[in-house]
């Protein structure tokens, strides 16, 4: 017995420093070697390498025993459907749980602001501002099974109405808000219409091409757009004319924000099971067998566009007032993969998981700052290793939930 | 007339590259229906580890054409075996799970792979020596066509047949199409699906490595971001051309790569990359599974 263990033991060991070598391998030119190509030197880095041998040695047995584990933890659950629902979900969803919950989340929510500083009030604001982005970019890509790769066009599209109204006009915030919705309705529509035909990927990468060419058109049409160096002086949201200091109007940002994201949520949440929401998934799932029940697929893809778009611009309006500025630079590839990865990691189709996300995904940076250097790279890892052992995002969809509700009955 | 042909040129050039990458692209795409998002970045390694490579050799002493070819070379080992990690660390796992989780994975594998050469390297752009000789038998034809947009366009052809004879003739190039036909249907008849998807990425990755070291040599500078670009533009000339289609890619390569050229050189060079996408909205709207794509029959 103990002999057969040895063995196993001895696999698993022989296996690590197969995979530390190679990866020792793996980074040798990047990592060791650093060209001074002004001086002509050459600087050898022999740690480097000794720090990825052993690093990748410890990670090599964490992962064999995560991916391990995983394995039966994931027969397991498939043996015991519903009955094992994860706490996040039983919060939502029992409402003896989920009054004091949403009490509670709502007090800290109130809280917040008056007993943080203003650079954390700015933080949380931006990332509620993810979690409207977020649950409005479900709509597209989690209920309707569109793949968006250009949603921060409509995003920008809010932002550039406000600021460009604002320029021209000296239209303020509350104007603006509903105007930059508008404009990214419009828009989505417009870009929604001649791709309708196109499926899966094809849509992914023209919607990827209409977001470059947004922020292409704004970088350069320097008449329209100012350039590069973009719009400033964007006032802030006002309130009843009141004069608000630095401190005061963040917080009152933060409490805008607040009311958008739970009037989002309320949308959101009765849209899943309206005629529209009941209609974008089942588009998700057949295309044809959705025609044949009657359902208008142009209708209602334009629908999960428009929506979806919707509150892109609402929340683009916020962010010109917010940020006081907009430039291209602020609405590039990334920022689409960003909430798409929101969307994804939360949980696609998950208001509560989205949420999260939203929150892990934006906090999580600014709270890494102490590896200031190292966030981008660890960021990028951890949506990796989120994606490898729970691909369905944090919080599972809704609509398994749902079908339980029925069978139950 | 001169000026078309430069641009002409120039165009091919340009196609070459973005063919060499778009490759890797639709050979997985064509296997796996992934975006493989961090192919830019193998693409952006492969041209780093032969910048690196070059570097020391020359430092060392040796020159010419020896440099070239082992600087290349190495970078595509070095490029191949990235991209064979990137898919067993990333993607295999990734095989059962819901479509959008290996897009996601592959993006965050972008991110981390692009501030992985960020940190160990340099944020700056590094200057590219330039590795590809001159050729005396090019000398009089130096008016429209340089030696080095020769050499690109030259290797990219050899490359191209070398691919398809490979896929075409060989065994590997039987259960790559095989795989990319049914995936399930490939494994009943006892293809190795896992080791078909292996080779694909190498292969896709050492391509992406040619293409690197070229480009690098033709501008002859490169950082750590360069990846993203080009892999967006390869990618859309993949998709422009029918994605899974080889000679798609190649074709979509050529006019994407030609388009941006003459829109360069006749109209505005701000909008070069607004007329690569604009290109790609109207040919998918007239024919929206891409140049050569076939549209799969839907079955019910």
């Amino acid at each position: 017995m103990s002999n057969l263990y040895n063995t196993k033991y001895m696999e698993g060991m022989k296996q690590s420093v197969v995979v530390s070598l190679w990866f020792m391998f793996l980074t040798f030119p990047i990592m060791v070697i650093r060209v001074n190509t002004i001086e002509n030197i050459i600087e050898w880095r022999w740690m480097n390498m000794i720090y990825v041998g052993a690093g990748s040695f410890i990670l090599s047995f964490i992962w064999r025993y995560l991916s391990g584990k995983d394995i039966s933890k994931r027969t397991e659950s498939i043996d015991a459907r519903g009955e094992r629902r994860s706490i996040l979900q039983r919060l939502v969803s029992e409402k003896k749980l989920s009054l004091p919950t949403l009490a509670i989340v709502f007090g800290i929510a109130i809280i917040f602001p008056f007993v943080s500083s203003t650079y954390q009030t700015n933080i949380m604001t931006t990332a509620l501002m993810y979690v409207v982005l977020g649950l409005g970019l479900n709509i597209v890509v989690g209920q309707a099974g569109l793949l968006n790769l250009g949603y921060v066009a409509f995003y920008a599209a809010g932002a550039y109405t406000y600021a460009l109204l604002y320029h021209h006009f000296g239209v303020g915030f509350w104007v603006a808000l509903p105007l930059g919705a508008l404009a990214a309705t419009i828009l989505g529509v417009l870009l929604a219409l001649p791709i309708l035909r196109l499926q899966g990927d094809y849509l992914a990468i023209v919607t990827l091409g209409f977001g470059e060419i947004t922020r292409l058109v704004l970088e350069n049409w320097n008449e329209f757009s100012f350039g590069p160096s973009g719009i400033s002086g964007i006032p802030r949201p006002g309130l009843f004319g009141m004069e608000m200091g630095m401190h005061d109007a963040t917080v009152y940002l933060y409490f805008l924000m607040i009311m958008l994201c739970i009037i989002t949520i309320f949308v959101v949440n009765r849209l899943q099971d309206s005629r529209i929401g009941r209609a974008l998934l089942a588009l998700r799932e057949d295309e044809i067998a959705c025609q044949a029940m009657g359902i208008d697929k142009t209708r209602v893809k334009l629908t999960a566009f428009a929506l979806g778009s919707t509150w892109a611009g609402l929340v683009g309006v916020i962010f010109a007032a917010k940020t006081t500025f907009v430039n291209p630079a602020s609405f590039t590839f990334l920022e689409s993969a960003m909430i798409l990865s929101i969307v994804v990691l939360g949980g696609t189709g998950s208001i509560i998981g989205i949420i999260i996300g939203a929150l892990l995904l934006i906090l999580l940076p600014e709270y890494l700052r102490a590896f200031s250097d190292y966030r981008m790279l660890l960021f990028g890892l951890i949506m990796v290793i989120m994606m490898i052992f729970r691909p369905q995002g944090i919080v599972t969809g809704v609509r398994r939930t749902y079908e339980f509700h029925t069978e139950e009955k | 007339m001169n000026y078309f042909f430069e641009l002409l040129i120039s165009g091919l050039t340009r196609g070459s590259i973005y063919a060499l990458i778009a490759l890797g692209y639709t050979m997985v795409y064509g296997i796996i229906e992934l975006i493989n998002f961090a192919h830019g970045e193998i693409y952006m390694i492969g041209a780093f580890t032969a910048l690196i490579i070059a570097s020391v050799l020359a430092m060392a002493g040796m020159s010419g054409l020896s440099v070239l070819i082992l600087a290349a070379v190495v970078a595509v080992i070095y490029s191949a075996a990235y991209g064979f990690t990137v898919e067993k660390v990333a993607y295999k796992p990734l095989r059962q799970a819901p479509r959008l989780s290996p897009l996601i994975s592959a993006i965050g594998m972008s991110i981390f792979l692009q501030n992985y050469v960020l940190l160990a390297q340099t944020s700056d752009f590094l200057p590219f020596p330039n590795l590809l000789p001159e050729l005396p038998f090019m000398a009089p034809y130096a008016g429209f066509i340089g030696s080095t947009e020769f050499i690109i366009i030259a290797t990219t052809a050899v490359i191209m047949v070398l691919l398809t004879l490979l896929i075409k003739f060989t065994r590997m190039g039987k259960a790559m199409r095989a795989a990319a036909q049914d995936r399930n249907m490939a494994m009943l008849v006892g293809v190795n699906v896992n080791r078909v998807i292996s080779n694909t990425f190498i292969i896709g990755s050492a391509l992406a490595a040619v293409g690197g070291v070229l480009i690098a040599s033709h501008i002859g500078r490169i950082n750590f971001y360069a990846g993203f670009i080009a892999g967006i533009k390869a990618f859309t000339a993949a998709v422009l051309g029918g994605i899974g289609s080889i000679p798609g890619a190649v074709l979509g390569s050529l006019v994407l790569g030609c388009t941006e050229s003459f829109a360069t050189g006749y109209v505005s060079s701000d909008y070069e990359d607004v007329f690569a996408f604009v290109l790609l909205i109207f040919i998918l709207i007239i024919k929206p599974s891409g140049l050569l794509g076939h549209k799969a029959a839907q079955k019910v």
